[in-house]
């Protein structure tokens, strides 16, 4: 119950914040829409709206990394975090609380950008579920990731690496707004190794219900996200002691 | 048994010590001031009493607990009042205070009352609507106070309670504190000789990680022959060897 009330805390804290709002849903649905009219004129691929829409989705989890990040490091730096810290509130207490209202927004997120996308052209189906859903794990990754820079870094830092870098991160190395083989050579094989591309290319496949190409890309995202779990795990207990 | 005792307690960061070789006993019901300069050593301190952070060397029993091996036991006991002010900001003041309850593991019933009773001891009513970011700075302290009240603790830490406050929230807060007095034990750190004064039963003065002196304050006045505590509290920060 105590963790509940923690994570209730949380989702308000979240939901409450219009900026959060406004560059959650509003940023993302904005290039969206835009990229679409551009689409409409001049046509690519890449940006037909089974594939940008996918794409916005995934890009759009960047900014629950920042949500999360900035609510931890405002906590610790108003002192929130000290006053909890002397309460029965234990170490897993913190990290689930922090994590678990986080989840809900990013699929209520992904579920808005597709659900943006249908007049746009994209064919409602239960394959959109799917895609739904199968956010799940690349979620979890942004999140602990959002845990990992909240406990390492000032508000201030987490604005410049979560803010700019993760989201222009995030957008070059995931395919959505170039094809990477236009870049080809190290910067693709980069791109590979990280969790960004698949889990486009994952969201994609779900879309068009190719369940089983989608699933070989869940495999590295989930292990991102079990790595970025236990350096967030970790490195929040190793700040919780040093207070 | 004293509500807190130190037993020389010891923090060190690196080459710097902070606290240095604490003995200490708070009886139970006392109002006890923690004065010093800056770096003197008093955050640290109520840190370790409050198992933010574990002493180096040495221990602390605080309502008859160890702060090294049963920290569990002592933050069920304790309440803490940290140095800035530790609200929830998109909360409202009401459900700032729920929070608190919901940690605690209070019913329902119980929060509403709680809530209740907080809000009308602290003057809350009126802005439990509001969200806590919005309250005036002595406002958000007295609430801030309020959360740490929730757990019914016997023992309240207080870091530089009226720290930035303008002269009217701060007598107020201080009218607040000594409403508290003699029906839990608080210890207070502070700047504000006057504040240290006016509250408390017994002072300690720090320097430099030493508790240099602990007394009441006409006791302090009179073994350094000065006419206000200011005055003594300079006298015996300056003659200090440390």
């Amino acid at each position: 119950m105590k963790m509940m009330t923690f994570a209730k805390r949380n989702a308000k804290e979240i939901l409450r914040d219009p900026i959060n709002l406004g560059f959650g849903l509003g940023f993302p649905l904005a290039l969206l829409f835009l990229l679409s009219a551009i689409q409409a004129n001049i046509p690519a691929p890449l940006f037909e709206i089974d594939s940008l829409a996918p794409g916005v989705a995934v890009f759009s989890l960047s900014f629950v990394t920042l949500f999360s990040a900035t609510l931890i490091s405002k906590d610790r730096e108003s002192a929130l975090l000290q006053r909890l810290y002397t309460t029965p509130l234990t170490g897993m207490d913190f990290i689930i609380g922090y994590m678990l209202p986080v989840l809900p927004i990013s699929l209520m997120q992904a579920g808005v950008c597709y659900l943006a996308a249908v007049p746009l052209g994209l064919h409602l189906s239960i394959n959109v579920i799917c895609a739904i859903i199968g956010m799940l794990p690349m979620a979890l990754f942004n999140i602990a990731l959002g845990l990992l820079c909240g406990s390492l870094l000032g508000v201030k830092q987490v604005g410049g690496v979560c803010g700019a870098l993760l989201t222009n991160l995030s957008a070059w190395l995931s395919g959505v707004w170039f094809d990477l083989k236009l870049v080809g050579g190290a910067f693709e094989k980069i791109a590979r190794f990280l969790p960004f591309i698949h889990a486009v290319e994952m969201e994609k496949a779900l879309v068009r219900g190719e369940f089983a190409l989608a699933g070989t890309h869940i495999l590295p995202i989930i292990a991102y996200g079990v790595c970025a779990l236990a350096l967030a795990a970790m490195f929040f207990i190793r700040q919780m002691k040093k207070q | 048994m004293p509500a807190i005792q130190t037993t020389e307690l010891v923090k060190r960061y690196k080459d710097v010590t902070a606290v240095d070789h604490m003995n200490l006993e708070i009886e139970k019901g006392e109002l006890f001031a923690l004065l010093g300069v800056n770096g003197a050593g008093k955050t640290t301190a109520i840190k370790m009493l409050s198992c933010l952070t574990s002493p180096t060397e040495g221990d602390a029993l605080v309502g008859g607990f160890s702060v090294r091996k049963e920290s569990d036991k002592v933050k069920r006991r304790i309440g803490v009042s940290p140095q800035e002010t530790a609200v929830a900001p998109n909360l409202t003041a009401e459900e700032n205070l729920a929070l608190m309850c919901g940690i605690y593991g209070f019913s329902q019933e119980k929060t509403k009352e709680k809530i209740k009773a907080l809000s009308a001891q602290f003057h809350l009513e009126d802005v439990s609507k509001r969200k806590a970011a919005k309250l005036s700075g002595g406002v958000m302290r007295r609430l801030s106070i309020a959360m740490a009240l929730i757990s019914e603790p016997e023992i309240l830490f207080m870091d530089e309670p009226t720290l930035g406050l303008d002269v009217i929230a701060r007598r107020d807060l201080w009218d607040m504190i000594e409403s508290l007095k003699g029906r839990i034990t608080i210890i207070l750190t502070t700047h504000y000789m006057e504040e240290a004064y006016r509250l408390a039963d017994r002072i300690g003065i720090m320097k430099s990680g030493k508790l240099l002196k602990v007394g009441a304050a006409e006791e302090m006045m009179r073994m350094s022959g000065a006419d206000d505590f200011e005055s003594a509290f300079i006298s015996i920060v300056k003659e200090a060897d440390v």
